[in-house]
């Protein structure tokens, strides 16, 4: 049970949370899934601060954000497998 | 973990039990508040709580008012109170219902006496109140007089992760023993709103709980100007990761666990379908959310933070935990109860939830919580809409 640098709620979520302090550029990542107890790679494009965002896969724009296995946005700039997920590439579906 | 089956608390007269044994100056109204804050300074272990509001207030929001103010009076972590307002009828109309729980009440109103014969009035009355409950002892309470609320606040995605899990954790363990819960933040449920309707227990309370959420929906909708981006979510939840409102409700629903909830409550309502958990119509802003929890009467609340809420109340203990490392380290002396390892895996939420339950029992026996010992006293209002 090794310290995952990701962590990632749901099997069917396409985003998962860094829990260490910050990603490095290409950092090979470890992403435990709380669901389901896997773990999966994912190699960071950006430098990534805790508690924010990394695509699981290629995101193209409309696409929906699934987090805790449910719709939690849209993207509104697409997005690579790797990449930072915030607010200059996903807005609500709401409001 | 053994969950011990009782706590140290006040025993009240109605029959409930406080955490706290705090001795309240009330004010009515605004300009009541330097009268109520001149008797708590004169006389010791007295607390005034002075607030905004309470003049030409009408229909509903009168009612909110005045349903805060007399759960307050009414909560068991009050052993008496003096209300003071300036005129006689409202005065007296929280005073009665305070009197209905057979704990000491007195009122004085300013209207024809002025501020200095009040204030001399009532720090004599005060003075009897406070060494008369100084001399309460706490008891062997069971754990079902425990009313516990619940509200999130400077949420980042450690909160969905890990510290509103924790509480869920809790919900689930304790609510078997009879305690009461309350979560709320209508507003913070937008995008998880169908998901947490499908929780209620009946029919009936999934339906209240849609219809209050589509009121607030209506009303939002109404009143925006923009997308409210720059409020819902905040730029503190925002920093925290956090990127959209339905984000930031699946993390703040994680607080109820697996629990179904039995009834929908007005804003400070009481509940009256006995134990188990209920929803109250609050704000999601930290202080007006545990005002109102508070004046429902609820007795010891749980605030899971992300990026360091800080706030306190004065009567209901605010017991505050955080699953990021950042902020249990930058801000230690806001923090009871630490869960960060959850996010290394060197602890479960299982073992997080204990910790929990640990935590929150040493504050309902006696000791202070962060907010308490650094002064946290923030008693917020909810206005409906303005002034006749």
């Amino acid at each position: 049970m090794s310290q995952p640098d990701l962590i990632i709620h749901d099997e069917k979520d396409n985003v998962g949370v860094v829990v260490i302090e910050t990603t490095k550029k290409g950092q090979d990542c470890s992403a435990w899934i709380m669901e389901n107890d896997k773990t999966v790679k994912v190699s960071s494009m950006n430098e990534v601060p805790l508690g924010h965002k990394i695509a699981l896969q290629d995101l193209k724009v409309g696409d929906t954000i699934l987090k805790y296995g449910h719709d939690i946005g849209k993207v509104v700039k697409s997005i690579k497998k790797g990449e930072h997920v915030h607010v200059h590439n996903v807005k609500t579906k709401k409001w | 973990m053994e969950i011990p089956k009782s706590f140290l608390g006040y025993k009240r007269e109605n029959g409930r039990a406080g955490t706290r044994n705090h001795v309240i100056i009330l004010p009515v109204d605004d300009i009541s508040n330097a009268c109520a804050e001149a008797v708590a300074n004169n006389i010791k272990g007295t607390i005034a709580l002075p607030h905004s509001y309470g003049r030409l207030q009408f229909g509903a929001d009168l009612e909110l008012h005045f349903r805060t103010m007399i759960g307050t009076g009414k909560n068991p972590n009050v052993a008496a109170v003096i209300v003071i307002g300036i005129e006689p009828k409202w005065t007296k109309r929280i005073v009665d219902a305070i009197a209905k729980t057979g704990k000491p009440v007195e009122g004085f109103h300013i209207e024809r006496t002025g501020d200095i014969g009040t204030i001399m009035k009532a720090s004599k009355k005060a003075q009897e109140f406070s060494q008369w409950a100084s001399e309460k002892q706490r008891e062997e309470c069971p754990l079902s007089d425990l009313w516990i609320s619940v509200k999130c606040g400077e949420s980042d995605t450690t909160s969905g992760l890990a510290s509103n899990p924790t509480v869920g954790n809790l919900m689930e363990k304790l609510e078997p023993f009879g305690v009461h819960l309350c979560f709320g933040e209508t507003s913070e449920l937008t995008g998880a709103e169908k998901v947490c309707a499908a929780r209620g227990a009946t029919a009936e309370a999934k339906e209240k709980f849609m219809k209050t959420w589509n009121a607030y929906n209506d009303f939002i909708l109404k009143e925006a100007t923009d997308d409210l981006s720059e409020s819902q979510p905040t730029a503190g939840n925002i920093a925290g990761g956090l990127t959209t409102i339905e984000e930031k409700a699946f993390g703040n629903f994680q607080k109820i666990g697996n629990l179904k909830f039995i009834d929908v409550l007005e804003p400070a309502e009481e509940p009256t379908k006995g134990k188990g958990l209920y929803f109250m119509d609050t704000s999601s802003a930290a202080a007006e959310c545990v005002t109102l929890q508070a004046a429902g009467g609820f007795n010891i609340h749980l605030f899971p933070t992300g990026q360091g809420n800080i706030i306190g109340n004065p009567i209901e203990p605010v017991v505050k935990l955080t699953a990021n490392p950042l902020t249990a380290k930058l801000m230690k002396e806001h923090v009871d109860c630490d869960v960060s390892k959850i996010l290394s895996r060197e602890m479960n939420l299982s073992q997080a939830g204990d910790e929990l339950i640990k935590t929150m029992l040493r504050v309902a026996n006696g000791r202070l919580t962060c907010a308490e010992a650094l002064g946290h006293r923030e008693f917020v209002m909810t206005k409906l809409y303005r002034s006749a």
